[in-house]
């Protein structure tokens, strides 16, 4: 029995989802709004599950067209939906780890769009996330290279709609340009990603004449024979739009900005589904990437660069979201390293487990955050006044909410700073227990689920001899360790630094409810791929046997002595970072204690290695001046002020005043059309001199007359 | 006997000299009286050639443009004096009211 | 030569010299005295071609009736001499060369292509004789004659009309 004709509602009903809600939904509660919404992820990861089970028994891909789209020439191509165990596994963990995330959503934005005074706009973001998980579906169905793009685009829209959800303000909801800036920024990358595809689209369709994946893949070993030079050229250009999307060196820097959107925002997008599209593309064009080694190596140490490199930046960082962001810049560099290697197996599960607990991380911060903005409110006594919508003021008193206006006049409040909490632990039980699980999976420690993931890419890249990306993900683990748990010491423990963390309130239970599945998802998806080495043929490796059925996975390994290497790392990690961290806890004003040993190397940690500012400056700046050169010389003075000025309206009216007006019209056709008007006066003239009155004259014409017949009848 | 060629050249004679006095006068009773002349001429042509073809036609046209001539007579010399009390002139140069 | 051919020919100058008289007199009234000599003589022509019926027609009609009205309307009209004009002094000589060449194209008509032709035959005893002429006129043209009639009560009733003064001066 199978149930393969679903395919197509998993992205239907996303699509109903946000139609309701985008048409009718202004009647609607925030509940039954978030209900629908919900609803229209929770069904598609039904169908998921469905299609899993039907694909259980039935080892091929199967190819549901829904209709004909392009049909040009050599390219032919349908909406086709492609079930295998590749996509379902994507669909999956997209809409599981989705509706979570919606539902925590229904909480989290129930508070946010208060604090930010525009409860209207709650029904707006549940429209973008449903368009959101629409895309994304659309992206990891496709049968073709186009079907792909149009999800990768799409998802790309709506990461630039939903950062720059509150685009009048920043982050801390002053009026600013900060959050569209920040949408900009993200949309752009990703452009420069997006160009990068689509060569490596072009040189596809050139050189197999389709799209399609399995027209592709089919051919790729008679291609890369004739022409190996050919498919590195395809690959490489595709790793530019996986860094573009996927935040690998040298197009990270939008991700750590995304976090100026709402928490589940950067949970679901910015963690769990959308930048993991590159990998997935990666791991799709298996037979591309495995048919050229010099490629793999490429992606392999970009992957392990932009790790090691993200993970020290997220060591100094006092940003809440900003560590957590860094760190999913790093573990998608774990990620992409691990499919670099042709370990797809492993990256796929890295992908599968990162998901799981980045998003209950994120998803906590955000309780987190909620908490402090409570805690903050509670202190002015005051209460929010929620139908006032937040318009901009005079810098003075701008962005503020009224409460914070009346209780402290000068003062911006932070909630994500990390200086300003300490202590929740106390206040916020449940959120701190869930954040501790979600950190131990990330740091690697045995057994949760990050133990395994990132250990059989730690394997995989010893054992293939990629010496330099192993040691490179070794010290990178070893960080990751180190600034999850720093994060711990300075969050939970300690005493807290401002009266806001003292007063944090928990969230309510539609928030917690959601991180709890997520934990236990955290501490379980580790059986997911557990090596066979350890339990037997039976038990192990679930998840590469299941990818094994449409791409080529090699064996997993499981080696005890990396194993060993990295918990062990990641124990004397943490025990660091207690010691600097947790023993004597931080009060208010202190510096960094790392501060002390590092120096200049903490300074740029803190400021992400000024890449930022070396961008602007290389390119940014760079192209301002080309645009303002462009306006101004070549647009100005050339060929406004001196092409159109002089040459076309001086020619024209050159032309119209001199030559056609005075030569052609008043001497030419005036002349004329005068003239013959004077001739028609002195012809008429010198003939009314007949009329002359005379009736001599006139009998003089008759005999004329006579006289002139007769001739003529007599000589004729 | 005369040949009828010698009254139609006679005739033709009389009435070229009739157009001659219409145009060159200015008069308009002698104008009229050229006019008759040139009648007169036109008759004379009749009656010769009816002569020579033996019929009487000729002459019974004869008698009929003699009947109208002299109707013709009697309303012009009417209007001649009908102008003539308007204008006070008769030279025919003054009654050019047709002028263009 | 015959007599009729000298007969005719001086007649014909006869006619010719009165023609010209009348169109040359200075004074109306010689013109009118000239045209009644040029009606006579053509009387003469008539009785010449048999038709005396005619020919004392031309007498009593033309010559008695209408240059009489003629006579009197001068005489109405005030005899003076106009003076020469200076008005269209081309149309002058233009109109005798116009009449030349008319009598020209006629006289070339007739004797150089010959159109018409023939002598004159002899005369029939009472051809163009009153009796005739009557018999003509009331057999085959009644008509006309009727209708002549009617335009002469035209031209009677044309004439009093014409000259009649508005009633009441102005």
């Amino acid at each position: 029995m199978t149930f393969f004709y679903l395919a197509p509602w998993i992205v239907f009903l996303p699509v109903i989802g946000l139609l309701v809600n985008g048409f009718v939904g202004q009647r609607f509660s925030e509940k039954v709004i978030g209900i629908i919404a919900s609803l229209a992820s929770g069904l598609p990861f039904l169908i998921s599950i469905l299609l899993a089970y039907s694909l259980a028994g039935h080892s091929e891909a199967v190819r549901w067209s829904v209709g004909e789209w392009i049909h040009v020439g050599k390219l032919q191509l349908d909406w086709i939906f492609r079930v295998d165990t590749l996509s379902v596994t994507m669909m999956l963990v997209v809409t599981g780890v989705g509706t979570l995330i919606h539902i925590y959503a229904i909480g989290y934005m129930h508070e946010d769009v208060r604090n930010k005074s525009d409860i209207k706009r709650f029904r707006r973001f549940f429209v973008f996330l449903n368009l959101f998980i629409a895309a994304m579906l659309i992206l990891v169905s496709g049968d073709s290279y186009l079907m792909l793009f149009v999800g990768w685009e799409g998802v790309g829209l709506c990461s630039f709609l939903l950062i720059g959800f509150w685009y009048e303000m920043d982050t801390l909801g002053r009026p600013s340009w900060a959050n569209s800036e920040a949408a900009k920024k993200a949309f752009v990358a990703n452009r420069i990603g997006d160009f990068g595809f689509l060569i490596a689209g072009f040189l596809i369709f050139w050189s197999f004449g389709s799209l399609q994946f399995d027209a592709v893949f089919n051919a790729v070993r008679s291609i890369s024979a004739v022409n190996s030079p050919l498919i590195v050229a395809i690959t490489l250009f595709m790793l530019l739009g996986v860094a573009g999307k996927s935040a690998q060196i040298p197009l990270y820097v939008w991700l750590p900005d995304a976090m100026a959107g709402p928490t589940p925002v950067s949970a679901l997008i910015h963690a769990a589904t959308m930048v993991t599209a590159g990998v997935y593309l990666i791991a799709r064009s298996a037979a591309l990437y495995t048919a050229v080694p010099a490629a793999q190596f490429v992606v392999a140490m970009v992957g392990a660069v932009t790790a090691l490199f993200a993970a020290t930046i997220a060591v100094a960082q006092f940003d809440m979201k900003k560590v957590l962001a860094y760190s999913t810049i790093s573990q998608l560099g774990f990620m992409v390293a691990g499919v670099g290697m042709g370990a797809f197996g492993a990256g796929m599960f890295h992908l599968v487990t990162h998901a799981f607990f980045k998003a209950l991380l994120f998803l906590s911060a955000g309780s987190v955050l909620l908490g402090m903005e409570r805690g903050h409110h509670s202190l002015s006594h005051h209460p929010v006044n929620e139908n006032r919508s937040l318009k901009l003021r005079s810098t003075h008193e701008a962005g503020k909410t009224p409460a914070e206006q009346d209780a402290h006049p000068e003062e911006v409040f932070d909630p994500g700073d990390m200086r300003n909490m300490g202590g929740l632990r106390k206040t916020m039980p449940v959120t701190f227990w869930v954040y501790v699980i979600g950190a131990l999976a990330l740091a690697g420690i045995f057994p949760f689920a990050g133990f395994w993931s990132k250990d059989e890419i730690l394997a995989a890249a010893f054992s293939q001899g990629y010496t330099v990306v192993y040691w490179l993900l070794t010290i990178a683990a070893f960080l990751t360790a180190f600034y999850i748990s720093r994060q711990i010491w300075m969050v939970f423990f300690g005493e807290a630094r401002h009266e806001a963390a003292a007063k944090a309130q928990e969230s309510p239970r539609v928030i917690t409810v959601p991180l709890m599945i997520l934990a236990a998802l955290a501490v379980l998806g580790g059986a997911l791929n557990l090596p066979k080495a350890l339990v037997g043929e039976g038990l192990g490796e679930k998840l590469s046997v299941w990818l094994g059925q449409t791409i080529s996975i090699p064996p997993g390994e499981f080696i005890g002595s990396v194993a060993l290497i990295s918990t062990g790392l990641a124990l004397l990690a943490i025990l660091i970072s207690w010691l600097l961290y947790g023993r004597e806890p931080l009060k208010v004003g202190d510096a960094d204690p790392l501060k002390k040993f590092l120096g200049p190397v903490f300074t740029g940690m803190e400021h992400k290695w000024f890449v930022d500012e070396g961008y602007k400056a290389l390119f940014i700046d760079r192209y301002a001046d080309i645009a303002r050169f462009t306006a101004n010389v070549i647009d100005g003075r050339f060929w406004h002020d001196w092409f159109h000025e002089k040459v076309i309206v001086g020619t024209y009216n050159f032309l119209s005043n001199i030559a056609l007006d005075r030569y052609v019209d008043q001497r030419g056709i005036d002349a004329l059309v005068n003239g013959v008007g004077r001739w028609t006066k002195e012809a008429s003239a010198s003939v009314r001199r007949l009329q002359n009155g005379f009736v001599r004259s006139y009998a003089l014409a008759v005999l004329v007359g006579v006289v002139a017949m007769l001739g003529y009848l007599l000589f004729k | 006997m005369v040949p009828v060629t010698y009254y139609v050249a006679l005739s033709a004679i009389l009435f070229s000299i009739g157009a001659l006095g219409v145009l060159v006068r200015r008069n308009p009773l002698i104008i009229f009286m050229s006019v008759e002349l040139m009648l007169n001429a036109a008759n004379l042509a009749f009656v010769a050639f009816t002569r020579f073809y033996q019929t009487l036609n000729g002459q019974i046209f004869v008698f009929f443009v003699m009947t109208v001539s002299a109707a013709e007579v009697a309303v012009g010399l009417a209007l001649i004096v009908t102008i003539f009390r308007t204008k006070h002139s008769i030279n025919i140069d003054e009654m050019n009211g047709l002028k263009g | 030569m015959t007599v009729d051919l000298l007969l005719f020919f001086i007649l014909a100058l006869t006619a010719i010299a009165t023609a010209l008289g009348m169109l040359m007199s200075r004074s109306a009234i010689y013109s009118a005295l000239f045209l009644v000599l040029n009606f006579g003589t053509v009387a003469v022509f008539y009785i010449l071609l048999n038709a005396p019926f005619i020919a004392l027609s031309q007498v009593s009609v033309y010559a008695g009736a209408i240059m009489v009205l003629f006579l009197f309307v001068i005489m109405l009209l005030g005899t003076e001499v106009l003076p020469d004009t200076k008005a269209l002094p081309w149309q002058r000589p233009l109109a005798v060369i116009l009449a030349v060449m008319l009598a020209g194209e006629a006289i070339y008509l007739l004797f150089i292509r010959k159109a018409a032709g023939g002598q004159i035959p002899a005369p029939v005893e009472s051809f163009g004789s009153p009796q005739a002429v009557g018999l003509e006129l009331f057999k085959h043209y009644l008509l006309p004659f009727e209708v002549t009639s009617v335009l002469l009560l035209i031209a009677m009733v044309g004439a009093i009309v014409l000259t009649k003064k508005e009633k009441g001066g102005q």
